[in-house]
Formats: structure tokens, C-alpha cells, sequence
């Protein structure tokens, strides 16, 4: 098995070690760096693919201050500036270093409002873990510290304690903000917006709020609990939720200003249309988008078999085309719902994939096979118009391209076929263009995403938009991290006019 | 949460509702549709495309075929009750113009979402024949709405309980062939029939559009899952359509991506009969003990 973790100590053997340098006066940087990375506890690989109940179990608090005394606590502080928001890592670390959770969550809800979701979510080794330090000093980016784990440990002890603290809200304004889409870039429009005081109402089309956190990313992977708490406190505050309500559509985006007496709207519509490979046999039976394979699962409770009326397709072997994210959820998810065998197919190796690398060791520990260095060129079906199989072609790797990454080269002559009889399509998303369709005044650049200035201003005055609608598919905390720029451009101009 | 304001059983297997959903009453124009669901947790999200509507009233009007699980659900909400969810007006409204004569077929249950489109086409001052059709005189629905918009009435069974026994091509064939032929023909019905529509125009070139019954999840363009091959392109049904070109639909993949949960539903469908079953039957127990 190929684990992603090392060093691991026993509980009895982290209490001392954690005892014996709370003792200490002053830690030494050497004594800082000889404390292993602490392990993150997760269900058992052969147990968890029978449930979606979370893979990973958060620290327990021996191991939280284990972690946060790796911190050196860098004077330049570089993970800092590797954190899309800013949090100050180095100060909320040293609480929990002495269990002060409320100081330190105190410290993170200065700049990041979703830090239960975070912590479980973010690239981090891509993000604040990237220039920390002591990975650099350890020569190796997962030995740094363990900054998102800590992250959601704080957020957990705190919900776990039933502390919600809610922010202070300004009196009223009489001005109304409307947030189109509930995902990371609305939620975080609408708390700021609302702590000013102005009402705020959040139009959403399903018939649940957190965008692609509720509908995308599997239960196993963030509890949809912890969403819904997000908005349960939302509302809490003040914000109202309108669901199954599509702008554009229900409602046409002006007419909120016109007859609805908004004076400022913040579009977070998320991406769009899943992309396809225009390759022959993607309209067989049995392809499908991830979007829609995972909307059914999660959204949809389609694995709930005796209750949801949503049907899920019985698969043995699926074929999972992509190396991001989406892709490993899918994959896990199908391990989940009874595949036999799940590959994924990428079109290069393991060191290039986009996937977060918690991610891809989980896929690992849990069987999923992955077929590195091939790509289709066909999927194949039979009479009856169901998947049979894919068509691949081997690659190597050529020499770097623009994003840096080595880019594969296809082996001439290297055709084989292999049975599947499920092909899920994880290879992002175009833009929605449901908006840009239904108001012409809305500016879009050639992909179809809103173009903003840097205060997230789209086109029209008194609208504002951020998240993957403007960014293309980018991550919840980019989006997050919009969405908080614009909520300050809104209050801004609310306070003006 | 809307509220079913009246229903009517139509036929054995088909109802229509009037559902409280001012906003959509208000936007939406012919041939969009809404998708329902009756339970936000658990609850399949169907689309039915709006038969009719009352912007002042605030209520659209939806017209089903009990066919599985979710519509059987739907059909045992009274008046009173009501759906948890309701999205729309989705999907792009039929272009409407005075296009001289336009040539409606409704094939069973497709009657219902033909009608707004014949209703405007007529408003639009096109000359309009209907052709209605469905398996027996039972399932015929829309007959008298249709009489009071349409030039000309056709009425078919396939069993012959009802006006011509005949299939909706063979009228439509004959409308094709007098001079001039029609201007456009619009099918709407189940896609096997709509396929043979395609095939019958196709040689008189006259142009006619489908209204296309993917399965659908989101109705938004999020998932894909309502895809079809148009012209050799994959085109989504909720945003690009429903509508398409019939003569460029590839209907064979349709009809086949149509059947991805045929065996599921056939189950689930069961399923459900036998709970109804249980149920009864616990009804009748009870009763009995009651002394009713
Ligand atoms: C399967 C999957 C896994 C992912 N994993 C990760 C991960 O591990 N880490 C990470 O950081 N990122 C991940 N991402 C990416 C991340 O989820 C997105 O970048 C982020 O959610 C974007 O946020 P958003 O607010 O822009 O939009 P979204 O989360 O997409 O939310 C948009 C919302 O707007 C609604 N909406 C759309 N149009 C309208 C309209 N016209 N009117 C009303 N409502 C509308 C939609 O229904 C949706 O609820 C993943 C994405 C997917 C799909
Ligand atoms: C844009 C659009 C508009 C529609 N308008 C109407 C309408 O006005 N009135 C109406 O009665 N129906 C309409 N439909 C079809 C309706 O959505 C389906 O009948 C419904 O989803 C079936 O759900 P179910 O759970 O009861 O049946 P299921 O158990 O899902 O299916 C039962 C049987 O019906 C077939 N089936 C499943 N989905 C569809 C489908 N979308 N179209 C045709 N056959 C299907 C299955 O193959 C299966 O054999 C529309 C569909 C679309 C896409
Ligand atoms: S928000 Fe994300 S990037 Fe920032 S510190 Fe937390 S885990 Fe790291
Ligand atoms: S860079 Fe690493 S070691 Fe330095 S303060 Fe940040 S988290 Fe701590
Ligand atoms: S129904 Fe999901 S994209 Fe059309």
C-alpha cells in the first residue's frame, strides 16, 4: 500500500513527547523540527469504500499541539503569503500550540469565514504549505506544517464546543444586496455584505445552498453537515435564502434592480456546461459527465437506494478520464457505489497531477488503479448502444510546456483497447452561459467568463461577480477570496450612494 | 414550496395540475419548461414542460403522464398539497413567427406542451392544423383546447377507438403532400414518434422542429445529462434546446441514452406498486378492525 504518511507514534508515545516539550522553556528550532509530522488518523481503506461517511478523522488535540510546535514561527512568515486570504498562520498556530481554540479561530475568522471547509479542502500543499519553511528546510513540501489539518481542527473543536459566534451586525441601511448562487463566493458576499448592515437575499437554483460543496464534493470528503451549518448561520444573521429561483431565467437579472429594489447584485454562478473530448462514442450509454455523476450521488442521495428515487447506473468497470479533484471524487465515489474496478486515466504521471496529493494517496490506498500516460482516442460501444470499452493510446513525456508541467507526446502504433462499461468525463467545465445569454449588457471574455476589474465590477453598474464564473474553475478558497473583495467593492459603493 | 391550486384527472394515466409559481407564470412563453420535484431530499427532479399559464393569477399549468416512480408520486398530491420544488421557466422558448402554415403534431401526452405553441402560432397569424394522436381514446387529451385554436383538427388512434385508426405520420404525410406543403411542422410526443415524424418530412424538405424529452438533472447546462448528437455536434436539451432541428437530431442515440435506467426504473417502478399494495392492503386491515 502506498502510504502518504510517515513516522507514525502511538497515542501513549505522542502524550510524552507532547508533555516533555511543553516542559521546556524555549523550543529550539532543532527541537521544533525533530517533532514528526503528525499523521492524519483516517477510517480504514477497506471499511471506508463501503460507506460515505468522512475518510479522514481530524487530530485529536495531542496531535494538534504536537503539529503546531513544528511551527517555527518565521519572522516573514512566508506560508503568509502562500494563503489566497492572508490568514496569519504563524498566530493562530501558537494558540493551539496552548489550546487556546477560540484565540486561534478568533485569529482565522479575521480573513477566512469557511475554515471547517478549508482546512478540508484546499490544495494546500499547492497554497500555505508550498513556501512553509520547514518543508523547505525538510526538503520535502509534506513535511511542512500540517497547516490546513490544524485549520480544520480549530473550526472543529469550536462547532464541537457549540460556539457560534456570530459577527456583530451593523443597524440597518435600507439597502438590498442580491447574491445570485450559493456556493463559497456568494456565502462569503453575503456574510460581509450583511455584517454592514444592508438585507441581504441569496437566489439559488437547486433546491440546496453551497454550490459545488453540497453537489460536487462527495460526503466522504466534506461532510455536508458542516455546509449547511455555514448557512444555517448565514441565516442566523439575517440573510434570506430564495431556492429554485434561476437568474436569468425565473428572474431576469435586471428586473432585480428595476422591480425588485436591489441596489447592488453579486453574481457567483459558478462554472458551467461539463467540457467533453469530442471523441467518438461520448453519447453512449453509460457516459457520463462527473457533474452529473456525482450531482446524482451527492445532491440527489442516489446512493440511498431504498429511499431516493434518483437511479444510479449499475457499473463493474469504470474508466475516470482526468487527473484533478474531480476526478478522484468521482472515482472514490463510484468505489463506493459498488464498481468492481476503477481506473483513472491520465494522460501523464502522478508528480503532474492537479489533484489535491491527500486526495490521490486516498484514491490509492482504496484500489483505485490509475493508467498513467494514455489517453483515449475512441470509446467503443455495441448494437445496443451501451459503453463496451475504451480505445486508448500510450504517451511519454516530452519536454515542459507552458504551465511547466512536462507535456505528454503520444507513442505512434501504441493502440490497445480495454473493457469498461462506464466512462466518466472529469475535464472541468466551460462557463455557464445562461447569464451572458439572457442579458447582453453583461460583458464575458471568449471563454465566457465575466469580466471584472480588480474590485470584481463586472460591466454593469452596481453588479459584481467572482468565483469560477470569473476565474474558470478554480478552487473554494479563490473563490472565497473574490467573493471577499467584492463584498468590501459593494459596501464601498453602498456607503457612497 | 408550491401549492397545487386544483387537478383533474385527464385520463387513466394522465393529470393536469395548476401550481402557484407567480414568478414563472409571469416569464414564461411557449415551450419552456419547469423541472418538480415533490421531495428536495430524496425526490427525483422531473421536467414537464408548462402547458399553460395565468401571469395574473400567478399559476402555471403542468400536464403528466403517470409513466414511473416520481410521476406516479406526483399524480397522488391533491389540491392543497404542495411541491417542495418548482424550477423554470427553463430551456429557450419556441421562435414564433408568421410562418403561413404551421402543421402541429401531439402525440399522446406531447399534446399538452404543443398547446402553448399552437396557441401562439395561431396568435401569431399563422393558419394551423393539428394532428392529435395516442394509443387509444383514453389517452387522447387536449381535443377540445385544440379544436378552439386550430383551422383544422385531425384526431388518430393507434387502435381506431377514436376519429381515423391511424398513426399521427400517415395524416401528416398527406398534409405534406398537398401544394403548397406546410410551411413548418412542429412533433412533439414520444421520441419514436417524433423520430418517424422527422422521416416523413424529411423528403418533402419541409422544416420541423422536436421538443426533446432528455433526462435531465439540473436544467441549468451543469451536468450534461440531457446531451444529444444534433448535426454531428453534442448540444445540451435544457439550454440549447428543447427544441432542435428534427431532421438533424439523431434520434437512434436519443432513444438509446433514453433507456440508460430503463431496467432501474422497471424495478423501482415495481417497488413502488408493492408498497401501494402493502399499503392497501394495511388499509383495508385497519378498516376491517375498525368495524368500517
Ligand atoms: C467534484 C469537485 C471537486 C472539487 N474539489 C475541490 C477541492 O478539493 N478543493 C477546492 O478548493 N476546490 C475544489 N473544487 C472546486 C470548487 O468547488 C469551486 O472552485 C468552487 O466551489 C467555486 O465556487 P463558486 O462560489 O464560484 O461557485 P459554485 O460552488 O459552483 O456555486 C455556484 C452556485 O450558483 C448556482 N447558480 C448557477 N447559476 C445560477 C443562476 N443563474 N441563478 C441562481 N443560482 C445559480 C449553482 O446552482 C451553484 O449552487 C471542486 C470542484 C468539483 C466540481
Ligand atoms: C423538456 C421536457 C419536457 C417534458 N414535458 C413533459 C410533460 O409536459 N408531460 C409529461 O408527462 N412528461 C414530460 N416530459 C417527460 C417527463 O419528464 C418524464 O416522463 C418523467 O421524468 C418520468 O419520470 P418517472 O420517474 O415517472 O418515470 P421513470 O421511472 O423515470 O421512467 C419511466 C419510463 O419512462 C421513460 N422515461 C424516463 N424519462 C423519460 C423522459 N424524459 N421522456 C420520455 N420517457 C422517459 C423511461 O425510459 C421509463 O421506461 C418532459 C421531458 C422533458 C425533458
Ligand atoms: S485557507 Fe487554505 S490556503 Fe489558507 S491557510 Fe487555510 S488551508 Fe491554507
Ligand atoms: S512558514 Fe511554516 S514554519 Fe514558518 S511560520 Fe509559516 S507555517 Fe510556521
Ligand atoms: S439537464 Fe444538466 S445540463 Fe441539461
Amino acid at each position: 500500500m502506498n502510504s502518504y504518511y510517515e513516522n507514525k507514534l502511538t497515542t501513549n508515545e505522542e502524550k510524552a513527547l507532547l508533555d516533555e516539550l511543553l516542559a521546556k522553556e524555549n523550543l529550539t528550532p532543532k527541537d521544533r523540527m525533530a517533532i514528526p509530522v503528525q499523521e492524519m488518523p483516517v477510517q480504514d481503506p477497506d471499511a471506508r469504500i463501503h460507506t460515505m461517511s468522512e475518510v479522514a478523522l481530524g487530530y485529536t488535540k495531542t496531535q494538534a499541539q504536537l503539529e503546531a510546535l513544528r511551527c517555527l514561527q518565521c519572522k516573514t512568515a512566508p506560508c503568509i503569503k502562500g494563503c489566497p486570504v492572508n490568514i496569519n498562520i504563524p498566530a493562530f498556530i501558537a494558540k493551539i500550540a496552548h489550546d487556546d481554540i477560540q484565540g486561534a479561530a478568533a485569529i482565522i475568522r479575521e480573513t477566512n469565514l469557511l475554515p471547517a471547509i478549508c482546512g478540508r479542502v484546499c490544495p494546500q500543499e499547492k497554497q500555505c504549505q508550498e513556501p512553509c519553511t520547514l518543508g523547505k528546510s525538510l526538503k520535502d513540501v509534506g513535511k511542512a506544517v500540517q497547516i490546513g489539518r490544524l485549520e480544520r481542527y480549530v473550526a472543529d473543536r469550536e462547532r464541537a464546543q457549540g460556539i457560534i459566534a456570530l459577527p456583530d451586525i451593523a443597524p440597518p441601511t435600507g439597502k438590498k444586496v442580491a447574491i445570485v448562487g450559493s456556493g463559497p463566493a456568494g456565502l462569503t458576499v453575503a456574510a460581509d455584505v450583511r455584517r454592514n448592515g444592508h438585507e441581504v437575499v441569496v437566489f439559488e437554483a437547486f433546491q440546496k445552498g453551497g454550490g459545488v460543496m453540497v453537489y460536487g464534493i462527495p460526503e466522504f470528503r466534506l461532510p455536508k453537515a458542516i455546509v449547511q451549518e455555514e448557512i444555517s448561520k448565514l441565516e442566523k444573521m439575517g440573510v434570506r435564502f430564495e431556492y429554485n429561483t434561476l437568474i436569468g431565467k425565473t428572474r431576469p437579472l435586471m428586473a432585480l434592480f428595476d422591480e425588485d429594489g436591489f441596489d447592488a447584485v453579486f453574481l457567483g454562478v459558478g462554472a458551467g456546461l461539463p467540457k467533453f473530448m469530442n471523441i467518438p462514442g461520448e453519447n453512449l450509454v453509460g457516459v457520463f459527465s462527473a457533474n452529473e455523476y456525482l450531482t446524482r450521488a451527492n445532491l440527489m442521495r442516489a446512493w440511498d437506494t431504498g429511499r431516493a428515487a434518483t437511479p444510479l447506473f449499475p457499473s463493474k468497470r469504470v474508466a475516470v478520464l482526468g487527473g484533478g479533484n474531480v476526478a478522484m471524487d468521482a472515482a472514490r465515489m463510484a468505489k463506493r457505489l459498488g464498481a468492481e474496478e476503477v481506473h483513472v486515466v491520465y494522460r501523464r504521471t502522478r508528480d503532474e497531477m492537479p489533484a489535491r496529493a491527500e486526495e490521490v494517496a486516498h484514491a490509492f490506498e482504496e484500489g483505485i488503479l490509475f493508467d498513467f500516460l494514455s489517453n483515449p482516442i475512441e470509446i467503443l460501444g455495441n448494437e445496443a448502444g451501451m459503453v463496451t470499452g475504451l480505445r486508448l493510446l500510450r504517451y511519454s513525456l516530452g519536454e515542459p510546456d507552458a504551465s511547466g508541467r512536462r507535456s505528454p507526446v503520444p507513442i505512434p502504433g501504441s493502440e490497445h483497447d480495454e473493457i469498461f462499461d462506464t466512462v466518466i468525463v472529469a475535464l472541468g467545465n466551460e462557463s455557464n452561459p445562461l447569464l451572458a445569454r439572457t442579458t447582453p449588457e453583461l460583458a464575458v471574455d471568449k471563454h465566457g467568463h465575466i469580466i471584472v476589474d480588480e474590485e470584481q465590477r463586472t460591466s454593469i453598474e452596481g453588479v459584481w461577480a467572482g468565483g469560477d464564473i470569473v476565474l474558470g474553475a478554480a478552487t473554494v478558497i479563490l473563490a472565497m477570496g473574490e467573493g471577499r473583495r467584492a463584498a468590501a467593492s459593494i459596501n464601498r459603493f453602498l456607503a457612497e450612494h | 414550496m408550491n401549492k397545487i391550486i386544483a387537478k383533474e384527472r385527464l385520463s387513466e394515466e394522465v393529470y393536469k395540475i395548476v401550481v402557484h409559481a407567480p414568478w414563472i407564470a409571469k416569464e414564461r412563453k411557449a415551450g419552456q419548461f419547469v423541472i418538480v420535484q415533490r421531495d428536495i431530499d430524496y425526490g427525483e427532479r422531473i421536467p414537464l414542460t408548462i402547458a399553460d399559464a395565468d401571469a395574473q393569477a400567478g399559476t402555471i399549468t403542468l400536464i403528466f403522464q403517470t409513466v414511473g416512480e416520481s410521476t406516479h408520486r406526483l399524480a397522488e398530491l391533491e389540491k392543497g398539497d404542495s411541491i417542495q420544488a418548482v424550477l423554470g421557466p427553463l430551456g429557450n422558448p419556441t421562435h414564433i413567427e408568421q410562418f403561413g402554415w404551421v402543421v402541429g403534431v401531439g402525440g399522446g401526452i406531447g399534446a399538452a406542451p404543443l398547446y402553448p405553441i399552437a396557441q401562439a402560432m395561431k396568435q401569431a397569424g399563422n393558419r394551423l392544423t393539428i394532428i392529435l394522436g395516442a394509443r387509444t381514446k383514453e389517452l387522447l387529451i387536449m381535443e377540445e383546447e385544440m379544436r378552439a385554436v386550430a383551422d383544422e383538427l385531425i384526431l388518430v388512434t393507434d387502435d381506431g377507438s377514436y376519429g381515423t385508426k391511424a398513426l399521427v405520420t400517415e395524416p401528416l404525410k398527406t398534409l405534406c403532400e398537398r401544394s403548397p406543403a406546410p410551411d413548418l411542422v412542429v412533433a412533439i410526443g414520444p421520441p419514436i414518434m417524433m423520430k418517424f415524424c422527422a422521416a416523413t418530412t424529411k423528403p418533402f424538405n419541409v422544416p420541423t422542429l422536436a421538443s426533446l424529452n432528455t433526462i435531465m438533472i439540473d436544467g441549468t447546462g451543469m451536468c450534461g445529462g440531457c446531451r444529444v448528437t444534433v448535426g454531428g455536434n453534442t448540444k445540451f436539451v435544457c439550454v440549447d434546446g428543447p427544441e432542435f432541428d428534427a431532421h438533424q437530431v439523431d434520434w437512434d442515440n436519443m432513444l438509446k441514452r433514453l433507456s440508460t435506467y430503463k431496467n432501474l426504473e422497471a424495478q423501482h417502478h415495481a417497488l413502488y406498486h408493492e408498497e401501494a399494495c402493502k399499503l392497501n392492503a394495511a388499509i383495508q386491515e385497519a378498516e376491517k378492525h375498525a368495524g368500517l
